[in-house]
């Protein structure tokens, strides 16, 4: 629960303020971006996910690290299986 | 150690391992705290003490939401459930805490109505898609997790979303810290704080840990070398003298944590006057619930609620596990009537639970060389 997992924000918040899009090895779901107010994301920038909520901005090079962390703990699969999990799209 | 050849960088993790080695005076032993499970989990998963001098000895601490969640909690979130108008939604570690009638899992075998979700988000739905019904969410989790729970709330009332209500379960890890620290039998010497609670929370909390008590704290990423560092960090302010609060990983943690996220936190909850934590007992303003304002929302209000103190299984010694006092090893159940498949106690319940951690990489291993 406690490791975050990295994707990249596919489509441009503008149109919907409270969610993006996110690509997580090659899976589609919406995020929550009300974390992330403050930041202002974009299209194209990668972040860290945790239930469903994108909580840190971070850049491309530390999500491929936080991705091979991932392989490494075992958990890339498990983390697939919870973006996969996402059902909310834009409640 | 098992993974070195696979990292970014083992030279890197080489060379702190030996820097580790030259600082740690070999006339002392250095009791280090992670705090978050998420640490424990990764330092067990890389065989992190096979890196470090027998003379350091890294204390597992209490950031496993699951395995500080007392069973009574369970059971009067089960009670909720039983109401047959009641869906509960669950994060998949709650589903197999073992509650006094069996864990989530089991009752749901039974045939309650308890559904697995990967996000706050998603119970809110469920609440959408079954208007006659009563979603509760069973919300658990430190800082980390809270925020999300915050804004789902924010969102169920901006949706007006009458079906839905959270049975708060939040905890907060500074009090936690402090109880441990203030136990009479405290022998610590420094803490690696936790990484993405920081994310939120920032760094400054801790400055309480530092300048009141005197331990240094270093806020730590989860990579083997994020942690090698920090405890070369602590060593280094421990042979200095210093007491201060460092931050390992200012790649995602920013010193005054997340604004977005504590103004969430700060809209929709309260501090409890007091909440039960399993092995640490009662500790003040240690937990959150929502606020009067949002009581439409909150579980606790819509349902009775027993609040019964439920004590563990006699044999279970979870909560001298949890305070350090013992290993997961020294538990008299542990390996035998306590495993992951069958879990007595919380600790071996979730991976990031010392006890699973311990026995998926260090005891199975053990097994199996005999
Ligand atoms: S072995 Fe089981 S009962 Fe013993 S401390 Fe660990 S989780 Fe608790």
């Amino acid at each position: 629960m406690c490791l975050a997992i990295p994707g990249q924000l596919i489509d441009a918040p503008e149109e919907n303020p409270h969610y993006a899009t996110v690509e997580v090895s090659g899976v589609r779901r919406k995020v929550n971006l009300g974390l992330l107010q403050e930041q202002g994301v974009k299209a194209g920038d990668w972040v860290l996910i945790h239930v469903g909520f994108a909580m840190s901005k971070i850049s491309e090079e530390q999500a491929q690290e936080q991705l091979r962390l991932l392989a490494m703990l075992g958990e890339a699969m498990q983390a697939r299986q919870e973006v996969e999990g996402y059902q909310f799209d834009e409640t | 150690m098992k993974y070195v050849d696979e990292f970014r960088d083992p030279v890197l993790i080489e060379q702190t391992a030996a820097e580790i080695r030259r600082l740690a005076h070999p006339d002392r032993i250095y009791r280090i705290m992670e705090v978050c499970g998420g640490h424990t989990f990764a330092i067990y998963r890389f065989g992190l003490h096979d890196l470090l001098p027998a003379n350091i000895e890294l204390v597992h601490g209490p950031g496993c939401p699951v395995c500080v969640l007392p069973m009574g909690r369970i059971d009067d979130g089960m009670a909720i459930a039983e109401d047959p108008a009641v869906i509960m939604a669950a994060f998949g570690d709650m589903m197999r805490v073992p509650g006094q009638m069996g864990s989530p899992l089991e009752r749901k075998a039974r045939g309650m109505d308890v559904r697995m979700v990967y996000s706050p988000l998603d119970a809110l739905k469920l609440a959408g898609e079954n208007p006659d019904r009563q979603v509760v969410f069973f919300a658990i989790g430190f800082e980390t997790t809270a925020p999300s729970t915050a804004f789902t709330v924010l969102r169920a009332r901006a949706l007006g979303v009458r079906n839905f209500t959270v049975f708060s379960n939040h905890v907060l890890v500074m009090p936690a810290i402090q109880a441990i620290l203030d136990a009479p039998d405290m022998r610590l010497d420094g803490f690696i704080g936790p990484g993405h609670v920081s994310a939120v929370i920032g760094c400054r909390p801790y400055e309480l840990v530092a300048q009141d008590y005197g331990k240094p704290v270093v806020v730590s990423g989860f990579e083997p070398v994020d942690l090698l560092q920090s405890i070369a960090m602590v060593l280094r302010q421990l042979n200095e003298g210093r007491a201060e609060v460092q931050n390992q990983y200012k790649r995602v943690v920013p010193w005054e944590g997340n604004p977005a996220a504590l103004r969430a936190l700060e809209e929709v909850f309260a501090v409890r006057p007091e909440f039960e934590w399993r092995g640490l007992g009662a500790i003040a303003q240690s937990a959150l619930k929502l606020q009067a304002d949002f009581a439409q929302w909150d579980a606790e209000t819509r349902f009775a609620v027993s609040g019964l103190r439920v004590t563990d299984p006699k044999a279970a010694q979870c909560g001298d596990v949890l305070k350090g006092a013992l290993k997961p090893r020294q538990c008299q159940v542990f390996g035998r009537e306590c495993t992951p498949e069958r879990p007595i106690g919380a600790l071996m319940v979730s991976s990031e639970g010392s006890c699973a951690a311990y026995y998926e990489h260090v005891y199975l291993r053990q097994v199996a060389e005999g």
